[in-house]
């Protein structure tokens, strides 16, 4: 079975990123806690690959830097989202049509018409702003995402006979939950991680832009995108190189995203062939 | 269908009622004394104590949610502490730009996204059908702040088209008004047209393989009068939940992108009451926002009742 093209152009692109966010950690071209204010503005260059911003900071170590707080925040949010919301649905599934059944359901719809934007506001206005209400307020708006698509997924499986002989076997709801459906449903968990994901970085972007996500100094690619904004009359590439930054990391999230699908679903393969 | 909506109708109370219940309690149960919070650490004590009277917060925590409820059921959501004015005032100026910029973003996504969307399926795998998706597929990656960004560097700053924010009011005329929020309300639709014109594409492409879209194509009708008559209108539910979730997108995108084009939206607002600890007209703005929310998604549900009688039985 040959790999989608996109699939590799996703992870290419994902890998990218990764690698540069690893790197971070030993080696970026130029320290970005040093300001040199006699080196601002300066355009790129061999010295500065892509120019120096308002602070004299290098824009390529600013981004490398940057990539940390984006990828680390949706990171930890799908690991929220998948930890509450994987077993809550898999307990609505088990339970289906009970009384527990219904108040998970109408729980996530609570959750739901929060938008992670409108979470963050209200975490912020009590607690003032941090990089954490960005994580908490995506994590808590992926929750009823990842119980919604465990839910719907996992109740198909429960109709199943392999289910069903399971239970005249006689291990509980809980074990087979754990030990079959868990199993049979970690392909759709990981597309739905991977949508998270980018949706993650692109909801952080803003919510920092707006500043309810990471406060200086801590680079961030949405930061630096608000600062930059003054200067937008003047030195457009302090604006350009952050977003073309957001917008490659959650492209090719995204690509790898769709391609996992294709990929994963038996069902999708023959209907393409 | 009148059991249904009975149902429906009890549902969308009770969501109203725990959302505003959830409000309430973060902002004003879990800071402790929301009077001393929004006074600040050196406040006087009498300051403090003056405040708690005028805020009602020497009651029961049962008593001020009531308070607060059936004041805010009346259109009265208390006074703002720094702008001194009534909430509710503030909340409707401020709406006034809010509303029509995510009403003429809405428009602008379906207008740009049913040809693309149709025009695509009906190219399945063809150069056509490539393009769009993966133009679509860049259109969903762009944070549409920065795209705002980037309109505003290209038409206001390069062509000099139109001025690079701020807001003229209405009263200058629909016209003056409209062309203010005219590359906000683009920078809104782009990554919402993107995702509505997948979707069509992939829900057309499902009712395509239909038995009764080959009984039209049998019986002669064109690929195209299929795809329009028929094929449409049995694709469109999914489309019509994507647009019911996508509002609530747009309502947060529109608070984000006011703050590129300086709009004095519903935006502006919190986050300035958020900077001022002006915490009443946080929660007014935020409940406002989650009952829009709510309410779009309880219309979208009656809607596809009306469309699809089936749906009526399993909810």
């Amino acid at each position: 079975m040959k790999l989608p093209l996109q699939l590799w152009i996703g992870f290419g692109l994902f890998a990218f990123f990764v690698l540069a966010v690893l790197l971070s950690f030993f080696w970026t071209p130029f320290d970005v806690t040093v300001l040199d204010i006699s080196e601002k503005l300066l355009p790129p260059s061999s010295r500065h690959l892509l120019g120096t911003d308002h602070f004299g900071r290098d824009m390529l170590s600013m981004l490398m830097v940057g990539a940390r707080t984006s990828i680390a925040v949706a990171i930890i949010a799908v690991g929220i989202g998948v930890a509450a919301g994987v077993p809550l649905g898999l307990l609505a599934a088990a339970n289906r049509g009970s009384l527990l059944d219904e108040i998970i359901m109408r729980g996530n719809d609570l959750v739901f018409a929060f938008p992670s934007l409108v979470i963050a506001i209200l975490i912020t206005a009590v607690f003032g702003p941090s990089a954490v209400n960005a994580i908490l307020a995506i994590g808590i708006f992926n929750i009823p995402v990842f119980a919604r698509v465990t839910r719907g997924a996992a109740l198909s499986l429960w109709t199943l006979d392999y289910i069903m002989a399971a239970r005249v076997a006689g291990k509980r709801a809980l074990r087979i939950s754990l030990e079959h459906i868990l199993p049979n449903i970690a392909n759709v968990l990981i597309v739905q991680g991977t949508i998270q994901f980018s949706l993650g970085i692109l909801a952080e972007a803003g919510l920092s832009y707006v500043g309810l996500g990471a406060q200086p100094p801590t680079p961030s690619w949405g930061r630096m995108l608000a600062d930059a904004q003054t200067m937008i009359y003047t030195t457009p590439r302090l604006a350009i190189l952050p977003g073309l930054a957001i917008v490659l990391a959650v492209l090719g999230l995204n690509l790898m995203g769709d391609g996992l699908r294709d990929f994963l679903d038996p069902r999708l393969r023959r209907a393409r062939q | 269908m009148t059991r249904f909506l009975a149902m429906r109708l009890l549902s969308l109370t009770l969501s109203l009622v725990a959302a505003s219940v959830v409000i309430f309690a973060v902002i004003e149960v879990i800071p402790g004394d929301p009077a001393a919070y929004m006074l600040g650490l050196n406040a006087d004590p009498d300051a403090v104590a003056a405040l708690r009277d005028e805020l009602g917060l020497n009651g029961s925590v049962l008593s001020r949610y009531l308070h607060w409820i059936g004041g805010a059921l009346q259109g009265d959501f208390g006074q703002s502490y720094t702008y001194r004015v009534p909430v509710s005032e503030l909340i409707l100026q401020r709406t006034q730009v809010s509303g029509p910029l995510a009403i003429y973003a809405l428009l602008l996504s379906v207008l740009i996204a049913f040809p693309v969307g149709i025009i695509a399926a009906s190219r399945r795998g063809k150069p056509a059908d490539y393009g769009i998706m993966a133009a679509t597929q860049l259109g969903i990656a762009v944070p549409n702040f920065w795209f705002a960004m980037l309109l505003v560097l290209v038409f206001a700053v390069k062509l000099h088209w139109v001025s690079a924010g701020g807001f003229p009011g209405w009263d200058g005329g629909l016209f003056t008004g409209l062309k203010a929020l005219t590359l906000p309300a683009i920078a809104l639709a782009l990554p919402q047209a993107s995702i509505l014109a997948r979707v069509l594409r992939s829900s057309l492409l499902d009712t395509l393989h239909q038995d009764y879209i080959r009984t039209a194509r049998a019986k002669g009708l064109s690929r195209r009068q299929t795809l329009m008559r028929h094929a449409l209108r049995n694709g469109l539910i999914p489309v019509l939940t994507i647009l019911g979730l996508q509002f609530s997108f747009l309502l947060a995108g529109a608070i984000i992108i006011e703050n590129v084009f300086f709009l004095p939206g519903l935006g502006r607002l919190i986050f300035q009451a958020i900077t001022q600890r002006d915490l009443i007209v946080v929660e007014s703005v935020v409940m406002l926002l989650v009952f829009a929310v709510i309410l779009v998604n309880f219309t979208v549900d009656i809607a596809y009742a009306i469309a699809d009688p089936r749906l009526r039985r399993h909810r």
